[in-house]
């Protein structure tokens, strides 16, 4: 009887071994799958044009070409594009956190008139997909004149209805008996928002600040449309404009990617140890 | 309603004024969002509506012309071509990103080593720069150059087989929903994930108990329980298929021919492209907009049919 079960034992250990040799085989499959092509644009990104596609691909150079990093500076006014960028990103992130969070607290926390239908409309324009009505706010911003500027862009980025959604979703997980305990102590409700809540939403605050980063980092249609001048253009449209001008100088083209890639991959790793329970905070029924 | 019951139990007066008081903070924290949103996004939305139904070039006078736009679209093949092509890029992308990405998270919600690795390395794609990973994926499948083709001719697929990827009149399409598979199961992964953290593992202990083995667990315990998550991921991903554009400017150019031509792309050029008809847009955004809100209204009897 005692050898049976230890066999059986035995046995659903075995298994249990190569069910996990499977799950690690294919785990690293996927990586792999996700990860080439970056490793594929690093490794072209030392090379000459010529020998970009040589096949068997050659994964480490054997004469690696860092010029292409120096070059690319002055071939596009890549710092002109960058500074752009990360002024843009900067301000619509820290607008959108500022404007979400505090709208979000009166939604999570406090009582008033017309908050749930107010909150329902909030939510109704969250599908509404920004193409369906891009045409007529060009017409509107455009004739107050913000056709290239900056400021158009930041306006279209910087007030989100989703932004609201997550930070109330994480705010209403935070004791109300908290706030009340501030009140009592003489805290007013903006003192509420700013010394309790706002150090407490760490997660939900990582979630939106990754992707109002990234999605402002990323954005293309909006710069595309609205800014036309070089001197204006982000990151996206230039490396754009200059893959449809110079489609063959693939060295150059993928060391400008790598370094459109940069501040996203560092930003998205110093936050995303939150990222899993921000998004689980944001909730899946609203 | 029910919040006006309670301060009525104090002094009437005060609890007014406390009340308005109350309102008046609540209103405070939330204007600066809601006045540029209705600025920004509700202004437009309303006037798209109205504009559906104008001729307008910007340069002369708005002139009404009812219903003419929208029967000039059923005229039109480059429309008729951009709707077909998104509706078929949605029958495409979003079982195939679901299957991904659910799979995905139940490898990574298993007790793995490195799991933390694997999860940042599978999201990446998402936050990556479109037009920097559509420039390598371009290169990856270049039909006469590209690694993945010379690859497919090592392995002795003939030089006339070998597939023309984005440039091909067949193959566009599914080269771009492959791109936007890779692209996006990372970030459905990461929800589903956050979705098996809510399941009940209890429950599976005791279908382990009852003798059901992994597969029996996983399809009668384990997916019943995300059917909200399930329900949601079905929902974004359809509604995200449907704007989709900037893939296909940059694999494809909405080519060969309208092969990869969408709705977006279409309202992008009939309205900053060549001469701007801004009503004849707004027609096309309007179909953009139905079809997004029956997915809405989808949504909304789904999600009160799982409370």
């Amino acid at each position: 009887m005692a050898q049976t079960t230890a066999v059986k034992e035995h046995s659903s250990k075995m298994q249990h071994r190569v069910a996990m040799f499977f799950v690690y085989l294919l785990l690293i499959l996927i990586a792999a799958l996700m990860l080439i092509p970056f490793i594929w644009m690093l490794s072209a990104s030392f090379k000459l044009n010529k020998d970009v596609f040589t096949f068997p691909i050659e994964w480490i150079p054997s004469n690696p070409r860092p010029q292409n990093y120096v070059d690319i500076w002055t071939r596009i006014p890549l710092l002109t594009f960058i500074g752009n960028t990360a002024k843009l990103t900067i301000i619509v992130t820290l607008l959108q956190l500022f404007t979400s969070s505090f709208a979000a607290y009166a939604f999570a926390k406090l009582k008033f008139k017309g908050k749930n239908t107010l909150f329902l409309g909030y939510i109704a324009t969250i599908a509404l997909p920004w193409q369906a009505y891009m045409v007529p706010q060009f017409m509107m911003l455009r004739s107050w004149g913000l056709n290239n500027t900056h400021l158009a862009i930041i306006l279209l980025q910087a007030f989100s209805a989703f932004g609201v959604f997550l930070m109330k979703q994480f705010y209403e997980g935070v004791p109300t008996e908290l706030c009340e305990a501030a009140r009592i102590d003489g805290l007013s409700e903006y003192g509420i928002w700013a010394r309790i809540m706002l150090p407490l939403s760490k997660p939900a605050i990582s979630t939106l600040v990754i992707f109002t980063f990234v999605s402002t980092w990323n954005d293309f249609l909006g710069p595309l449309i609205y800014l036309t001048e070089t001197r204006l253009k982000t990151i996206q449209i230039g490396l754009r404009m200059f893959i449809s001008q110079y489609s063959a100088e693939y060295g150059l083209i993928m060391a400008a990617s790598v370094i459109a890639l940069i501040p996203v991959l560092i930003v998205f790793l110093s936050l995303q140890k939150y990222f899993v329970q921000g998004v689980a905070s944001a909730g899946l029924k609203g | 309603m029910p919040g006006t019951a309670a301060p009525a139990k104090a002094a009437p007066k005060k609890g007014m004024n406390k009340s308005l008081r109350e309102s008046l903070i609540a209103y405070s924290f939330i204007a600066p969002n809601f006045i540029g949103f209705c600025i920004i996004t509700l202004v437009p939305m309303v006037i798209s509506i109205g504009l559906a139904f104008c001729d307008w070039d910007g340069v002369h006078p708005v002139e009404f012309i009812g219903l003419q736009n929208f029967l000039d679209l059923l005229k039109d093949d480059t429309f008729k071509a951009s709707f077909v092509n998104t509706i078929v890029y949605t029958v495409g992308t979003v079982p195939l990103t679901l299957v991904c990405s659910l799979g995905l998270a139940i490898l990574l919600n298993q007790k793995v080593k490195f799991r933390n690795f694997f999860r940042t390395v599978s999201f990446f794609p998402y936050v990556a720069s479109l037009v920097a990973v559509a420039a390598v994926w371009n290169m990856i499948f270049n039909p006469a150059m590209g690694p993945v083709n010379q690859l497919l001719s090592m392995l002795g697929v003939a030089q006339q087989d070998l597939p023309r990827w984005a440039a091909g009149r067949d193959t566009a399409m599914i080269t771009v929903i492959l791109f936007s598979v890779w692209k996006n199961m990372g970030y459905y992964m990461v929800i589903y994930l956050a979705g098996l953290q809510g399941t009940n593992l209890e429950l599976n202990e005791a279908a382990e108990l009852d003798g059901a083995n992994k597969w029996q667990i996983f399809w009668h315990v384990t997916l019943p329980q995300l059917r909200p998550t399930t329900f949601f991921v079905i929902i974004m991903l359809t509604i995200n298929s449907f704007k989709v554009y900037d893939q296909m400017y940059m694999i494809t150019q909405g080519g060969p021919g309208n092969a990869t031509m969408t709705l977006v792309y279409d309202i992008y050029n009939v309205a900053f492209v060549n001469t701007p008809r801004y009503g004849y847009a707004s027609a096309i955004s309007m179909v953009l907009f139905i079809l997004v809100l029956i997915v809405t209204l989808v949504q909304f009897r789904g999600s009160a049919a799982n409370e």
